[in-house]
């Protein structure tokens, strides 16, 4: 053979690389046009809304911004050396302040600051009210002097070390809390007191619970998956319906039903203490606790297993156990080794569905968890709703997301996200 | 071929099934397939034939009868203690496992150490030719090379029978050609007995020693290839197998071995008495395009008849010629492209004839 081949042209010299992009340009340029405006959608609606609730989860201009100068002059200062800061601090701060209290924005820094201790909430609002009536020609002290006056704690290194730590644009200290740490006054990172630890429990709670859930419907799953697969086609059909039928009724309804059911004077807890198994005082607990939560995801996501895993045992053809079993195999060994490895990527797609499901759920744990049963999620719609702490919401958030990453990759590594087959 | 019982290797005595409870897939079917024999069993589709060899393999149960193995009642034995081979239409290889483990599978079943496995399967693979191909997945298999392999893996335990279920239906004619031969071949060399079942006449000829034909559950026929296409029984299997020309009729005349029968034109036919109801009754006969002479000399044949060409399709070998004769324009003659062949034209009128013995007087259909 030629040790190099000429590039092949066209009838009119055109090189036929070139020829076969131009004519292909056309095709790409309207799948492009076919897919741009929900593309459009979707970056402005969602991936940029997420992308800036993220950033709020180390974003911290406030400082900067109510307290401008006292920043700048309060950089030079070393908390650790254990000396207040200097008179031109005490005097930034005081006109900041004074600023930031007439335009009445003060309290928010206090606010924010309050997320790493408590009490600065009511200390920047007391301060704010007396700087606002502050009149420095008046002033007979020490700007130190009249500060310490209106509140003892601006005597202290530690209340400077926090502000100082905080007047950086970025900070770390909502990851450290979403993950149950802090800083102490010397800046190093240590975990939290062992009473006030919540969120590492409850990403493991989570987690946990998602693969019970997903272990939980696979278990389930399965045999309901197979009849549906093997049964002929009308009455596979009906029963689909039946599997279909609960995305036919509110998210909210299914979960309410569950309460009725599970309820200590609930419909089983009567039905057994009717019967006699239980006595009427040692009703079961089965809601609001991860008892209750357990049981109701997985009837809720029960479906997600189905579907896939129905798909891929539709594909798979019946002779292949037969030829098995022809060949000497027990009907237990021909589904181990034969049935049951070519089902493993409808496990690997129902299971990733569900247990990523699973782990941002919300709604069914609000309302059957109880104070085990909740999963991160609530606590992540508290911070959004209630305690209005963003910041910390953005983290426990970007957390979940990276946790959800890491198995997705875990999971690409040990089975192969190719073999996923979702129909 | 031996048909006492007690040489059979699989017998089927009064066989019956019914997958609702009404209507009878097989009706009673009783055969006996003797040692190394290749038997198959040809039909058109829901004829039964697939049923039978579910059954003999323990996927579906006898409505009624018994099914014997080597003498053995088997219909309580469930189908991985049969030792039956068998070759699926899908071909059904594993798709998780590589030629070689698909091939060691129904060893590693049995248990045996992987030394001998590992020499049972390089055999086996040797025998279809796939030596190189023991790492492979079977999707990088052509389907010729697929089917090879089920064959080599319904073979590899040395089963008594293996069964193949129109094995070769997912192929291509000349890839099918091939593998009937090989296939062929293969149960020479080993003397296994080989249950085929097919829908395809030139598969089930060219390769049995005994064909059965299928048709509504029942066997219209057992018979060897030559026997089934020169000898047929009924009008079923004459026009079943290879190509056919049929003639209705009444019967008007009947002796020991012919039989005189008149169309709805009027024309008296001498034919070959093999099955008819007697005098009076309708009869279908049965002759076929090569055994049609053209322009016969006189006094040589006793039928016939002024037919009219109507068609001529130039096949090469031969000119297959549509014509109408007593009363059926469907009737077709194979003219040999020989030298001096007869030189028809379309619409030309000549007479035709044939043989009393090659004209087979059957059942009405």
């Amino acid at each position: 053979m030629a040790s190099h081949t000429e590039a092949l042209k066209t009838a009119d010299g055109i090189s036929l690389k070139l020829s076969l992009q131009r004519s292909l340009r056309r095709k790409k340029r309207n799948a492009l046009l076919l897919v741009a405006p929900l593309f459009l959608f979707i970056l402005v609606t969602f991936l940029f809304p997420i992308f800036d609730m993220l950033l709020r989860g180390v974003e911290n201009s406030i400082t900067e911004e109510i307290l401008p100068t006292t920043v700048v002059v309060l950089a030079d200062w070393d908390p650790a050396l254990g000396k207040l800061p200097e008179e031109e601090v005490f005097k930034a701060f005081t006109v900041d302040g004074q600023i930031a209290a007439k335009a009445k924005i003060i309290s928010r820094l206090g606010k924010r600051l309050n997320y790493e201790k408590s009490g600065f909430s009511s200390l920047f609002r007391k301060t704010g009210r007396k700087l606002r009536k502050f009149d420095p020609e008046k002033l007979t002290s020490t700007y130190k002097e009249n500060l310490i006056k209106i509140d003892k704690k601006w005597g202290q290194v530690e209340t400077w070390a926090l502000l100082h730590r905080e007047s950086g644009s970025y900070t770390k200290s909502y990851y450290l809390a979403a993950l149950d740490l802090t800083q102490n006054a010397e800046g190093n990172i240590e975990w939290k007191e062992a009473d006030s630890r919540i969120y590492i429990d409850l990403f493991i709670r989570t987690l946990w619970l998602s693969c019970l859930i997903t272990f939980l419907t696979i278990l389930l799953g399965y045999p309901i998956a197979y009849l549906l697969a093997t049964l002929k086609s009308k009455t596979s059909n009906l029963l689909m319906i039946l599997v279909l039928l609960p995305f036919w009724t509110s998210l909210l309804v299914r979960t309410s039903a569950w309460i009725a059911l599970l309820q200590k004077e609930g419909v089983i807890n009567d039905t057994l203490v009717a019967i006699g198994i239980i006595s009427d005082d040692s009703r079961l607990s089965m809601i609001h606790n991860s008892t209750g939560t357990l049981i109701a995801m997985t009837h809720i996501l029960l479906p997600f297993m189905i579907l896939p895993l129905f798909s891929v045992m539709k594909t798979i053809d019946p002779s292949y156990v037969r030829a098995a079993r022809s060949m000497g195999a027990t009907g237990f060994t021909a589904f181990r080794r034969v049935y049951f490895p070519n089902t493993i990527a409808g496990i690997g797609a129902g299971g990733i569905l569900v247990f990523i499901l699973s782990i941002g759920f919300y709604i069914t744990p609000a309302l059957v968890g109880g104070v085990d049963g909740t999963m991160i999620s609530n606590f992540i719609a508290y911070h959004i709703s209630t305690s209005l702490n963003w910041g910390l919401a953005a983290a426990l958030g970007a957390i979940l997301l990276a946790l959800v990453l890491a198995l997705y990759i875990l999971y690409d590594k040990l089975v192969g996200v190719d073999n996923m087959k979702l129909g | 071929m031996p048909e006492s019982n007690s040489e059979a290797l699989v017998r089927f005595e009064n066989v019956q099934k019914s997958y609702d409870g009404e209507v009878l897939v097989v009706k009673d079917l009783n055969l006996n397939i003797a040692k190394g024999e290749f038997l198959t069993m040809l039909g058109p589709s829901g004829s039964g034939k697939t049923t039978c060899l579910m059954m003999l393999a323990g996927f579906e149960p006898a409505t009624h009868g018994e099914i014997y193995l080597d003498n053995v009642p088997i219909n309580r034995v469930p189908p991985h203690k049969r030792g039956i081979g068998m070759v699926f239409q899908s071909y059904a290889l594993f798709p998780h496992m590589t030629i070689g483990e698909n091939l060691a599978f129904p060893l590693e079943v049995r248990k045996m150490s992987k030394s001998d496995r590992d020499a049972k399967v390089k055999k086996a693979l040797d025998m279809v030719q796939l030596g190189a191909f023991a790492d492979r997945r079977p999707a990088q298999l052509s389907g010729g090379q697929q089917q090879r392999v089920a064959v080599a893996r319904s073979l590899v335990f040395d089963p008594d029978v293996v069964l193949m279920d129109e094995p070769l239906g997912a192929l291509d004619k000349n890839l099918r050609e091939q593998m009937q031969y090989e296939i062929k071949h293969i149960h020479d060399r080993l003397g296994v007995t080989v249950l085929y079942v097919t829908h395809d006449q030139s598969e089930a000829l060219t390769m049995s020693n005994r064909v059965a034909v299928f048709d509504d559950g029942v066997i219209q026929q057992l018979a060897p290839p030559d026997v089934l296409y020169e000898q047929p029984e009924n009008a079923f299997v004459a026009d079943f197998i290879g190509d056919n020309n049929c003639l209705g009729g009444v019967v008007t005349e009947e002796s020991e071995n012919s039989c005189a029968v008149q169309t709805a034109d009027g024309s008296n036919i001498r034919a070959n008495k093999i099955n008819i109801a007697g005098k009076g009754q309708k009869s279908t006969l049965s002759i076929r395009p090569e055994r049609v002479i053209v322009n016969p000399e006189d006094g040589k044949v006793p039928n016939v008849f002024q037919a009219k060409a109507l068609e001529l399709i130039y096949l090469g070998d031969h000119i297959r010629t549509r014509m109408e004769v007593c009363g059926n324009d469907q009737f077709y003659v194979k003219i040999p492209n020989s030298s001096h062949h007869a030189d028809l034209n379309k619409g030309d009128v000549v007479n035709i004839g044939w043989n009393e013995y090659d004209c087979r007087a059957l059942d009405a259909q």
